[in-house]
């Protein structure tokens, strides 16, 4: 890690926020025998875009998936190291995963709503977390949310049909909703544009340019462009590793390490 | 080398001609199963169609005080042995319950004995000339016919062929299935969710696995067995009553109800089980809220395919002792109880003909309900099923 000191930015972004949200330090993850992260130090600044980028396999997900402990799941996975948010080891005995995936939403791959209602895709959450007990509330929150998705006005009209009847780009932004209606403070974002054809992405980009006023986000992506257009920090992996973690723009323009510069210019990956 | 069109058609030829009888044999497979299953419908409805007909005599009933000793005098020389033994019985009773009958003579349509329902279907019967001569003559006056046998529907177990209904045996079935349904299901239910979404992959829950498994496929009178030992000889539990042949089904329906709930857990894709962790559901809610919902009808239909097949069984429940002979319609879970199929058996071991068109009569109830079931299941799938 060639940072200024461990987990700081090679370059900082001057209109970026330098508030902490989440800070790593010497995080060790393996997959049974496999060792799949190593000794990642990252500090993510709150409200900003920060993006995950590197070659299949280099410990993207994995990495994002350690933020909310959705990595729980698997039984063989065993995680070393520091990851703290709000002065808390999220890793701690103590933490409640629940609690914890209150505050950090997560938007995955593939648009994955609830066989439920547009409605009650984006109640659901809210009343399980007591934020919301009278329908009114709850009414006004699924409104909320899903005008903070830009979905509002293409299904104000269609609240009760399922949640799977809207098209893919529809279905993300809706996930998306589901996941502010809550109002967490950080977003993970797993590749949310892959399955999604160039209008629904550029749609999603947008979106999330205006969510990172009030939340941070923290985004997979495999579309180089993608990280250079909507990313305020970029973070190179590669081989369970961080390469670099750099302002976007001093990333692109003028990449620190080797490694870094082959992967953008395309010359692997 | 470069081939032409014929060259690969002629040698396609000898591919094609393979494919052909292969469809030409499963077609054939297909139409023998469906022919035997119309031979089998045909011949059950031919023989038990009939059991829904009962031949009844217009007599003269003298309801007079030597009826009242003794009823055969109720009715004249050449009825007497016409009309059945079972309504002869009853005279008396109804003399006591309403004393206006006394001194008076009705003309009545009364149930006939089954020898001569069995001549009036064209059967062999035990009448000799002389008394099937009087059936000609009643017959040919309108004063014996064959009508709808309400008997059949509403009156349990009887040795007299033409009172043997099915009535019984078919409320024990129910309340027999609704102790199955009671314990297989929430019990089953909660283990395949526990196994599928709690438990840990590990050696224990394994061997449990393949032992539930295996469970499936043991001999259901060995289930009989289970339930003769534990129910009845350790808990006490009164032998031939519903609720020890629902408790003895149930042991045989819950490998099944666990195996299908596993499975329709397993078809839930694991996006909605991440979907739901994602919004900081707990395990529980995750279940409760998106995985059971989802998997609902495929639970339901496993579940009634499996109380289906319990309800089709004999061989447990004569092992527990419901294969009495129940002449009254059951009205409590512990009291003896009989159940269909085990009905079925004993009308099939009687010696008196007439008893032939009773099982399949009762045979083609069985089916019915077993369709009526499966219908069932059919319907909750497409109503509860949901659009992805």
């Amino acid at each position: 890690m060639t940072g200024q000191t461990a987990g700081e930015p090679v370059t900082r972004n001057e209109d970026a926020n330098h508030e902490l949200s989440i800070r790593t330090r010497d995080l060790n993850l393996w997959y049974g025998e496999n060792q799949a992260l190593s000794g990642i130090d990252m500090d993510v600044y709150q409200k900003n875009i920060t993006a995950l980028i590197g070659p299949s396999g280099c410990g993207k997900s994995t990495f994002l998936r350690c933020l909310n402990r959705m990595n729980d799941l698997i039984p063989s996975v065993r995680i070393q190291g520091m990851i703290e948010m709000d002065g808390r080891d999220i890793n701690d005995k103590k933490m409640d995963e629940v609690a914890l995936r209150r505050r950090v939403g997560m938007v995955f791959q593939k648009p994955n709503p609830f066989p439920k209602s547009i409605y009650e895709n984006v109640a659901y959450a809210p009343r399980m977390h007591d934020l919301v007990s009278r329908k009114a509330d709850s009414d006004e929150l699924v409104e909320r949310a899903l005008r903070d998705a830009g979905l509002w006005e293409e299904v104000k009209d269609k609240l009760h049909e399922p949640g799977t009847s809207l098209s893919g780009g529809q279905q993300q932004r809706l996930c998306i909703a589901r996941a502010i209606a809550v109002s967490p403070d950080v977003i993970l974002m797993d590749e949310p544009t892959s399955a999604l054809d160039p209008i629904s992405t550029a749609t999603v980009e947008d979106l999330m340019d205006k969510l990172k006023q009030r939340y941070t986000i923290i985004t997979v992506t495999h579309n180089m462009q993608q990280a250079a257009r909507v990313a305020d920090y970029t973070a190179f992996f590669h081989l369970g590793e961080v390469v670099e973690y750099n302002d976007t723009k001093t990333m692109f323009a003028n990449p620190a390490t080797k490694k870094a510069e082959d992967y953008i210019t395309g010359r692997y990956g | 080398m470069n081939h032409s069109f014929e060259d690969i058609s002629a040698q396609l030829k000898k591919r094609h001609r393979k494919s052909a009888r292969l469809k030409w044999m499963s077609m054939g497979a297909l139409g023998l199963a469906g022919l035997f299953l119309v031979l089998f419908f045909a011949d059950m409805l031919v023989k038990g169609l009939p059991a829904f007909q009962q031949a009844q005599v217009q007599a003269e009933v003298q309801y007079t005080e030597q009826a009242a000793e003794i009823p055969l005098a109720a009715l004249d020389e050449e009825m007497r042995p016409l009309v059945s033994r079972g309504y002869l019985r009853l005279i008396p009773q109804r003399m006591e319950a309403d004393s206006d009958l006394l001194g008076t003579t009705r003309t009545e349509w009364v149930l006939a004995d089954s020898a001569v329902d069995q001549y009036l279907k064209g059967h062999k019967t035990s009448l000799n000339a002389s008394q099937q001569a009087v059936v000609d003559r009643l017959a040919s006056e309108g004063r014996a016919e064959l009508k709808f046998n309400t008997t059949f529907f509403t009156k349990g177990d009887s040795k007299m062929a033409e009172y043997a209904g099915i009535a019984s045996a078919a409320f024990g079935t129910m309340m027999t299935l609704l102790v199955t349904l009671a314990v297989a299901f929430p019990i089953g239910v909660m283990t395949a969710v526990y196994l599928e979404e709690f438990a840990p992959d590990n050696r224990f829950t394994q061997l449990i696995e393949i032992n539930i498994n295996n469970l499936a496929a043991i001999p259901s009178i060995l289930f009989g067995l289970l339930g003769l030992a534990i129910f009845i000889g350790f808990f006490g539990v009164p032998r031939s009553s519903p609720v020890v042949g629902g408790l003895t089904l149930a042991l045989m329906t819950l490998p099944v109800i666990i195996i299908s709930t596993r499975s329709a857990l397993r078809s839930v894709p694991d996006s909605i089980r991440h979907a739901a962790f994602g919004v900081g559901c707990s395990r529980w809610q995750m279940v409760r809220d998106h995985v059971l919902p989802v998997s609902f009808p495929g639970i339901l239909t496993g579940s009634i395919i499996g109380l289906a097949q319990a309800m089709g069984e004999t061989a447990p429940l004569i092992i527990v002792g419901m294969v009495a002979f129940i002449p009254d319609i059951t009205g409590s879970f512990t009291e003896a109880a009989t159940v269909l199929p085990a009905q079925i058996f004993t009308w099939a071991g009687e010696p008196d003909k007439a008893f032939v068109e009773k099982t399949s009569g009762g045979i083609l109830v069985l089916l019915a309900v077993l369709i009526f079931m499966n219908a069932t299941a059919v319907v909750l799938r497409k109503k509860f099923e949901r659009r992805w």
